[in-house]
């Protein structure tokens, strides 16, 4: 039985129930449907906006982080107002000023193979609007032996994908991908920027992904993987098939429960890069600045990409970045003290392997980047 | 010439390009002749025995080369591969 509409709530939907691919009954499918939202941040602020107006009757919201101000460039579920509070309350907050008919459940911890069964287990349709890959995977995993549609969007600089991923139907995300690439080799929002309107775009697809889904009308996504790309204002279409070796989805599954994703794609999940890479190969942004009024004799490395010298730098440094340092090995002395950095110590993490696989040993990591080093040593440098 | 469509996390390595016209009958040989022009490439979608790294897609128009011929896939003078990375962004969270 499907739960009837108020008057006020047949108002409030009045242009939905105007559809006819909708109507009154779609409207009370929506109503009696719920959807959990994996990520409260860009691609998650616009789904959860739009699934809220649209009236689904339950939207569950995973996330653990808090709202920061380099959030608010793309996540416009949330406010200035909203610094500092938690991403799952903030948006809640939101979601229900905007139709208090709805209800919407937070949890407030990271999702990972303990709890992510028993948080979905309650949803109809999963929507992944995470940023790294052990989650992705989860989140396929999940849906794959739940049996379980999941909406799938992903989004670098101007590039975005999304498709609906439901192997009961078609193809899965490890059919397209079967392994995550190593650590290191695909570059973070984090560290290589997004267009703030993209996530908007790719998520309101998400969203409208999710609604077809819930009321089984139209063609959604399964068996193709929608690329965007906002600076050509392209729209291509691939074909997705199933894998008939797929690793979870396919007729001999080697994975029939939740794994060690964190393990299995070599990075962690539900940390923010710490910006060192250990094994007294750190700097600290105080020790570099105590060698440098000592006048000890140190090489600056900046692995940035030439158009962030703009926003900050650090006087008398060489900029090489991190996409050509394997061919400029050469510009550089392994007998120099050297020390490498980039805008938070990710890239930089990475430059310094490089540099010790080709026999560096002089060389440092300014732990925390340019970042930490506008925060403890010059701060008339801005920290972006 | 057939021409490949460079993704922008892999752009880095090709000075920006987002399109690059490469030669060959084949997809194999295209990639080879695409590695020649951007060697730096090689890493991210090759592994060290020599074969493509699983998380690198290519496409010949619509179809996913796995499901044509393979790297053994004939190319035609304006034919379009797409190369489709794992990207993972989203929520910073």
């Amino acid at each position: 039985m499907l739960p009837e509409l108020s008057r006020q709530e047949i108002l409030r939907y009045s242009r939905h129930l105007l559809i006819p691919e909708v109507g009154l009954d779609g409207q009370r499918k929506l109503k009696a449907s719920s959807v959990l939202v994996i990520g409260t941040g860009g691609l998650g602020s616009p789904v959860a906006l739009y699934l809220a107006a649209a009236g689904i009757g339950r939207i569950g919201l995973v996330d653990y982080d808090v709202v920061d101000f380099s959030n608010l460039q793309r996540q416009v579920i949330h406010g200035t107002s909203g610094i500092g509070e938690l991403k799952v309350e903030s948006a809640r907050r939101r979601m229900l000023d905007l139709n208090p008919d709805i209800q919407v459940d937070v949890y407030n911890e990271p999702f990972t193979s303990a709890n992510a069964m028993q948080i979905a287990e309650s949803y109809d349709l999963i929507i992944d609007g995470t940023d790294n890959f052990p989650t992705r995977y989860l989140t396929n995993d999940l849906c794959v032996l739940s049996g379980k549609p999941n909406v799938y969007g992903s989004i670098y600089r101007f590039d975005g994908q999304v498709s609906v991923f439901d192997a009961r139907r078609g193809p899965c995300y490890r059919c397209l991908f079967p392994e995550p690439p190593p650590p290191g080799l695909v570059p973070s929002c984090a560290e290589g920027g997004v267009l703030g309107v993209l996530p908007g775009t790719i998520g309101t697809l998400q969203a409208t992904e999710a609604i077809k889904v819930l009321l089984g009308i139209g063609e959604p996504l399964i068996g193709r993987l929608l690329l965007y790309n906002a600076l050509d204002m392209s729209f291509e279409f691939v074909k997705l098939r199933k894998n008939p070796n797929c690793k979870v989805c396919g007729p001999n599954p080697e994975v029939t429960q939740l794994i060690d994703y964190e393990a299995f794609c070599g990075v962690p999940g539900h940390d923010h890069d710490s910006g060192s890479v250990g094994g007294g190969w750190d700097i600290t942004a105080a020790e570099l600045a105590e060698r440098l009024r000592r006048g000890n004799h140190v090489k600056l490395l900046d692995v940035r990409e030439p158009h962030e010298l703009q926003i900050s730098r650090i006087e008398g440094a060489t900029l090489i970045p991190l996409g050509q340092l394997a061919s400029r090995l050469s510009e550089l002395d392994s007998a120099e003290e050297m020390v490498v950095f980039c805008k938070a110590g990710t890239r930089s993490a990475r430059a310094l392997e490089l540099l010790l696989s080709a026999g560096f040993r002089k060389v440092k990591n300014l732990q925390g980047g340019i970042n930490a080093w506008a925060m403890e040593v010059d701060p008339s440098q801005p920290i972006y | 010439m057939p021409t490949l469509r460079i993704p922008a996390p892999l752009r880095s390595y090709t000075n920006g390009q987002s399109e690059v016209t490469v030669n060959g009958q084949t997809v194999e040989q295209a990639m080879q002749d695409l590695l020649k022009k951007h060697p730096a490439l090689q890493p991210h979608l090759y592994n060290s025995n020599g074969g493509l790294r699983p998380f690198v897609n290519l496409f010949l128009g619509e179809n996913n080369i796995k499901d044509l011929q393979g790297l053994e896939t004939p190319l035609k003078e304006d034919d379009r591969l797409l190369l489709i990375p794992s990207i993972a962004g989203g929520s910073e969270a």
